[in-house]
C-alpha cells in the first residue's frame, strides 16, 4: 500500500468510523458536565456562599482552576509555534493535538472568572462597549488586562488551529457525505489545492506562528499580574511573570503528553505518535521542570532570607504549617517524580512519561492553589487569619471543567483529524522522497 | 470642601464593641447567623481586633478598632475592573453597589481586610427587618461592601447646614461609631481645618498610621496605646 493511502486510512479512521468508546466517553463526560451545570445554577441561585469562599479567602478554587487552565493552554500554540518556527521536522504529528488543547483549555479557563463573580450575569460590564452612561471599564485593573489578553489569545489560537486544518477539511469534504459533508464543505473555504492557495496558506501559518508566541507569553504574564500587582505578601513579586509562564509551559507540555499517550493508545496511532516524539517532548518537560524548580527556589529563598513578618506568615504556612502537605506533594509531583523518570533513558518510555506528566499536571494545579489561598488566608493583620475548606459545589464545578475539556477534545477528534494529514504527508515526502504523481487521487488535498 | 478623617485613641478603647453594634444598626449590616459567622462570612464594617500578650494568668488584652481607612492611595480602587469603588472629592473611599460585579479583587488587595462580601442574600430576622435605616441602601447578594464613614450622615449634616444658611461644622457630622463610643476614643471631622478637634488630636506624638509603611496614606490616625 502506498504511504499516502496508509496515512489517509489510519488518520481518517477515527473521524469516519465510530466505536463504542466514543459514545461511552461522551456519555460519562456529558453527565459530569450536566451535574456541574446544575451546581453552577445552584450557586447562581443561592450565592457564592455555597462555595468554601469566606473572608479573607475571597478567591480560591475557581481562580486556581482559571490559572491552571490558562496555563495548560500554553501547551499547544506556544509549543507548536516554536517547533514550527524552528522548523523541527518531528513536530508534524504533534502540532494539531497541541493546538486543540490550547483552544479548549482557553475556553474552559476563561469561564472561571465568570463563574467566580458574585454577579456573574453582569460579566459583560468588563467589556468596553459604548453605553449611554459613558462608563468604561477601569483600564488600571489587571482583570481588564486579562480580558484583553485572553480574548486576543483565544482568537489567535483559533485562527492558528484553523489555518492548517483547511487542507485536511478539503480532504474530508471529498470523502464525507450528509451533514458532515456540508460542514466540511463550508469550513474548507473552497480549498482546491492550487499553488496560489498553498503559497498563501503557508505564508499565513508562518505569520501566525510568529505572532502567537509573544501573545501566549503575554497571556500568562498578565494572569500572573492579577497577583503580582497587588500588595499582598508573597504575591507582590517581580519574578511572578516568568515564573507563571514557565509553569504554564511546563503544565502545558505535561497535558500534551498525556493527551498524546491517550490518543495513541485509543486511536491506534503508534505508527505516527512514535517513541521519539514522546522522548523529545519529555526532554522539553525535563528542562521546564528544572526551570520551574529554579524559579520556585528563588522565590521562596528570597522571601525567607528577607524575613519580613507578613511574608513569613505565608511562607511558614506553606513550608511547615497547614498547607505543607500540599506543598511537599507539589514538589514531589513536579520535580521528584518526573525528573528521574525522564532523565534515565531506560525509563523514558511512553507510558512512564505519560504517568509522570499526569503527576506534573496534578502538581501544577496544587502550585496554583498554593499561590492563591495561603496568601489570602494570612493578611497583614493577623486577627483576620483563617483556614480554608472547600464544598461539594466547588469540587463539582472543578470536576465538571475537566470533563468538559475532555468532551470538547473528544468531539474535536471525532470531527477533525487530530493529526495533521497534509503536514505528515509533506514530512514523509521530505524524508522518504516519495514521488507524487500528478494524477494522484488525493490531489485536491495534496498538491504542491 | 471638607476633607474627612478620623482619630482613634487606643488609650481610651476598652473593647466594648459599642461602635460595632451602632454601625450595624445604622448601616443595615445583614446578620450572618452563627454557622456562617464561624465560617468567616459575617460582615462587620468596624471590628475590634483583640490581641493577647503574656501567659495566663498574667494576660493583657489590647484592643484596636479597625474600619475602612479611607486611604488616599487606596489599593482597592485601582484593581476594580468596573469602577465600583472610587474616591470622592472629600477623601472618602466610596462604593457604588449597583456597579459591583463581585470579582472581590478589591477585598483581596485591601491590606486591612476591611472589605466584606455578601455571600448570600442579606436577611434580618423579625423584628429586625422592621428596623432598617431608610437612609442606607440594602446591599444585594454578590456585591462587596464596607465602611462609608456614614456618608448618609454627611449628606444630612450638609443639608442641615445649608438649610440654616451656615458653614458645615464638625458638630453636624458624626458617624455612628464615633457617636456610640462611651469613652470618646474616636474623633471625626475635617482634617483640612487645623482648628478642628480631629486635626489637633492628630498632632499627638502618639499618632501613627496603621500599616503606614505600605504608603496607602490612610485617613485614620491611631494614637498609640501607652502601657
Amino acid at each position: 500500500m502506498r504511504i499516502v493511502e496508509r496515512i489517509n486510512r489510519d488518520l481518517l479512521k477515527p473521524v469516519l468510523e465510530t466505536s463504542w468508546r466514543f459514545y461511552a466517553i461522551v456519555v460519562v463526560c456529558g453527565a459530569v458536565v450536566a451535574w456541574a451545570l446544575f451546581c453552577w445554577g445552584w450557586q447562581l441561585h443561592y450565592g457564592i456562599g455555597v462555595t468554601g469562599k469566606r473572608r479573607p479567602e475571597f478567591w480560591s478554587l475557581y481562580i486556581t482552576n482559571f490559572v491552571f487552565w490558562i496555563g495548560i493552554s500554553h501547551a499547544g500554540t506556544l509549543i507548536s509555534a516554536i517547533l514550527r518556527v524552528a522548523n523541527a521536522g518531528w513536530r508534524r504529528p504533534v502540532t494539531r493535538c497541541a493546538e486543540a488543547i490550547t483552544v479548549f483549555a482557553l475556553l474552559v479557563g476563561s469561564m472561571f472568572p465568570i463563574i467566580h463573580m458574585g454577579r456573574a450575569w453582569l460579566f459583560y460590564w468588563l467589556v468596553p462597549y459604548p453605553n449611554d452612561r459613558m462608563l468604561w471599564p477601569n483600564y488600571r485593573s489587571p482583570l481588564i488586562w486579562d480580558f484583553f489578553a485572553i480574548t486576543t489569545y483565544l482568537i489567535g489560537s483559533l485562527i492558528y488551529l484553523y489555518l492548517p486544518l483547511i487542507p485536511d477539511l478539503a480532504l474530508l469534504r471529498d470523502k464525507a457525505s450528509g451533514w458532515r459533508g456540508r460542514l466540511y464543505y463550508i469550513l474548507s473555504l473552497g480549498w482546491r489545492g492550487t499553488e496560489t492557495q498553498w503559497h498563501r496558506l503557508e505564508k499565513a501559518v508562518s505569520i501566525m506562528a510568529i505572532v502567537i508566541i509573544p501573545v501566549a507569553v503575554s497571556v500568562h504574564t498578565i494572569v500572573s499580574w492579577d497577583f503580582a500587582m497587588t500588595i499582598n505578601p508573597m504575591w507582590n513579586s517581580t519574578i511572578f511573570a516568568p515564573y507563571f509562564v514557565t509553569g504554564a509551559i511546563f503544565s502545558g507540555i505535561a497535558a500534551l503528553i498525556v493527551a498524546m499517550a491517550v490518543l495513541r493508545h485509543v486511536l491506534h496511532l503508534e505508527r505516527y505518535l512514535e517513541e521519539k516524539h514522546f522522548s523529545n517532548l519529555a526532554l522539553l518537560l525535563l528542562v521546564m521542570s528544572l526551570l520551574w524548580a529554579y524559579f520556585t527556589f528563588s522565590e521562596y529563598l528570597t522571601v525567607w532570607y528577607a524575613n519580613e513578618p507578613a511574608e513569613m506568615a505565608v511562607f511558614w504556612s506553606k513550608v511547615w504549617g497547614p498547607y505543607s502537605p500540599l506543598f511537599y506533594t507539589m514538589i514531589v509531583c513536579c520535580l521528584v517524580i518526573p525528573v528521574p523518570i525522564i532523565a534515565i533513558k531506560k525509563t523514558r518510555r511512553v507510558w512512564l512519561v505519560a504517568i509522570a506528566s499526569l503527576f506534573v499536571c496534578a502538581g501544577m494545579w496544587l502550585e496554583r492553589f498554593l499561590i492563591v489561598v495561603p496568601t489570602l488566608g494570612h493578611p497583614r493583620l493577623p486577627f483576620n487569619w483563617r483556614g480554608y475548606s472547600t464544598t461539594w459545589v466547588e469540587l463539582s464545578i472543578t470536576a465538571g471543567t475537566f470533563a468538559y475539556f475532555i468532551l470538547l477534545y473528544v468531539l474535536f477528534a471525532k470531527l477533525f483529524p487530530i493529526i495533521s494529514i497534509w503536514e505528515l504527508k509533506e514530512g514523509r515526502r521530505h524524508e522518504e522522497e516519495i514521488v507524487v504523481k500528478s494524477d494522484d487521487v488525493e490531489a485536491s488535498a495534496f498538491q504542491f | 470642601m471638607s476633607q474627612w478623617g478620623m482619630v482613634i485613641d487606643l488609650n481610651k478603647c476598652t473593647g466594648c464593641e459599642a461602635c460595632v453594634v451602632a454601625c450595624r444598626t445604622e448601616n443595615n449590616v445583614p446578620i450572618a447567623g452563627e454557622e456562617q459567622t464561624v465560617m468567616g462570612r459575617q460582615i462587620n464594617w468596624i471590628r475590634v481586633e483583640r490581641y493577647w500578650e503574656g501567659e495566663y494568668p498574667d494576660l493583657k488584652a489590647s484592643f484596636m478598632p479597625v474600619l475602612c481607612q479611607h486611604c488616599d492611595a487606596a489599593p482597592c480602587e485601582s484593581v476594580c475592573p468596573v469602577y465600583a469603588t472610587t474616591h470622592s472629592p472629600e477623601g472618602l473611599n466610596v462604593m457604588t453597589y449597583n456597579r459591583c460585579v463581585g470579582t472581590r479583587f478589591c477585598a483581596n488587595n485591601c491590606p486591612y481586610t476591611v472589605r466584606h462580601f455578601n455571600f448570600f442574600e442579606p436577611k434580618w430576622d423579625a423584628p429586625l427587618d422592621q428596623a432598617l435605616n431608610p437612609e442606607v441602601s440594602v446591599r444585594p447578594n454578590g456585591v462587596v461592601e464596607k465602611c462609608t464613614f456614614c456618608v448618609q450622615r454627611l449628606h444630612t449634616g450638609r443639608a442641615r447646614a445649608k438649610a440654616e444658611k451656615r458653614e458645615l461644622t464638625d458638630d453636624d457630622v458624626r458617624p455612628a461609631c464615633v457617636q456610640a463610643c462611651p469613652t470618646t476614643a474616636m474623633y471625626f471631622g475635617d482634617v483640612s481645618n487645623p482648628e478642628s478637634e480631629v486635626s489637633k488630636q492628630g498632632e499627638s506624638p502618639r499618632a501613627f498610621h496603621l500599616l503606614g509603611e505600605l504608603g496607602t496614606k490612610p485617613r485614620i490616625i491611631y494614637l498609640k496605646r501607652e502601657a
